[in-house]
């Protein structure tokens, strides 16, 4: 372990993280017990990351996670974190019927997709530049995808593809070198019997890799 | 609004490596492109809150939860406390635990393995850490079981677990395996992790004096959550 350097016993931090392990085809049980066949637990609607009463644009969100030969990867679990519509996070303990900012979705054991409902969020702010301003981070949520062969769970963002004029100043997509992989975090907008449905898919690997975050 | 500070970088060294081949199942599913490495903002930095109104009573009780009797197998308790790298202990943190019954069978769908199921093991557990990062749980210990990979692959006998620290960017899925089981260093999941060190902070010790006599045998495991880095200079993070 690394020391100060007059101190050389002494750790920069006294604690090392606890390493990732994969979390397995099972983690149904604990992460989405009704998927695995256990009763349902009370306020078990984690798909729903605003209750209808939120204020603001309601989306559904939907997509498949696609394995390196483009297979569907129907074990995985999603988990979004994102601002309300007026870029505020949620600072409260999450309530059911409120904006919760967080959900948790598992991918369909038979057809492989994985949906939110929510809020489009607003735009949130971003750090503090060297002129002393803040940027503004685009409408955007955080992902993290977790499952069987997935090491250490990964972390992507979703931004969305009607939002250019934020999506060209997004201090996040500016940091992606290859411009042409900013794509892979834009969702589509469709329109489905009066409902928004934004589609996006993960890509873990090869042709269309979706850019993951080390964050 | 208050200040938040950022955490301190991941070591991806320490961690598992995303491509491990020996687990076949990382193959087609490890990225290929490097991460993108990025400076915290808000959006990571904060994460849910969870209150004591989303556990239900028997929730960190495993031996009891499914259906009210008891569990077969050896009864134990799981017990620690969730710390950062600071060793600060993490109050109020969400862990949620499955895991195979006493035989290795999973209460799940798709587990095809011939074992048999309990009728009173669910294997699902939550629990809040208290003010003092502290948690516990009541449960069965698992068994090995076989799995696809290599044909005659076991896996050791081992406990998943979700944790949710305050930030986003904490969020942590790992498993606890069981000090002097023989099939830890056989394990192709186990041995993602390169750092021998590393493994070692995944087995859960033997604990007599935890232990409630005539009842259960007690091991403990300690969490380390990613921890908060000192603001010596002007907080960039956000306006504030």
């Amino acid at each position: 372990m690394p020391g100060f350097g007059n101190f050389p016993d002494h750790p920069f931090h006294s604690l090392k993280e606890t390493p990732s392990q994969t979390a397995g085809p099972f983690l149904h049980i604990g992460m989405a017990p009704a998927a695995a066949g256990l009763p349902e637990r009370s306020q078990q609607q984690d798909n729903v990351i605003a209750g209808a009463a939120v204020e603001g644009e309601r989306i559904r969100i939907e997509g498949y996670v696609l394995d390196g030969t483009g297979h569907k990867v129907k074990d995985a679990a999603l988990e979004a974190w994102q601002a309300d519509s007026k870029g505020a996070f949620p600072e409260g303990p999450i309530e059911a019927a409120a904006f919760r900012g967080w959900g948790r979705a598992v991918t369909d054991f038979s057809t492989g997709l994985w949906w939110f409902e929510t809020v489009k969020p607003g735009a949130v702010p971003g750090r503090v530049g060297a002129d002393g301003k803040a940027a503004v981070q685009a409408p955007h949520l955080c992902l993290w995808v977790v499952a069987r062969g997935i090491n250490v769970g990964l972390s992507t963002r979703l931004y969305f593809d009607d939002e250019a004029e934020y999506n060209a100043k997004d201090p996040v997509l500016a940091v992606i070198e290859q411009v042409g992989r900013r794509e892979t975090l834009l969702a589509r907008r469709e329109s489905r019997g009066g409902e928004t449905v934004y589609r996006f898919d993960i890509v873990l690997q090869g042709e269309g890799e979706t850019v993951f975050f080390d964050v | 609004m208050a200040a938040r500070d950022e955490f301190y970088q991941r070591d991806r060294d320490w961690h598992p490596a995303a491509y491990a081949p020996g687990y076949k199942t990382s193959v087609t599913r490890a990225p290929r492109f490097a991460l993108v490495s990025l400076e915290q903002s808000l959006s990571d930095v904060t994460g849910p809150v969870f209150g004591e109104d989303s556990l239900g009573p028997l929730d960190n009780d495993l031996i009891r939860n499914f259906t009210g009797e008891e569990a077969v197998g050896p009864r134990i308790v799981v017990h620690g406390r969730v710390l950062d790298e600071n060793a600060r202990p993490v109050p109020n943190a969400l862990i949620e635990i499955w895991q195979a019954n006493a035989g290795g069978k999973y209460r799940h769908v798709n587990d095809r393995y011939l074992a048999a199921l309990d009728p009173n093991f669910g294997g699902c557990g939550r629990a809040l850490s208290d003010a003092d990062g502290y948690y516990f749980f009541r449960t069965i210990q698992p068994g090995p079981y076989p799995w696809r990979n290599r044909i005659n692959d076991w896996r050791p006998a081992h406990i998943h677990l979700s944790i949710f620290g305050t930030a986003f960017c904490q969020r942590l899925i790992t498993q606890l395996y069981f000090e002097g089981d023989p099939l830890i260093p056989r394990c192709p999941i186990v041995n993602s992790i390169a750092d021998k060190a590393a493994v070692e902070r995944l087995i859960a010790r033997l604990d007599p004096e935890a232990g409630v006599p005539l009842d259960s045998l007690a091991y403990r495991f300690d969490i380390v959550l990613r921890g908060r880095r000192q603001t010596l200079f002007e907080n960039r993070l956000q306006g504030a």
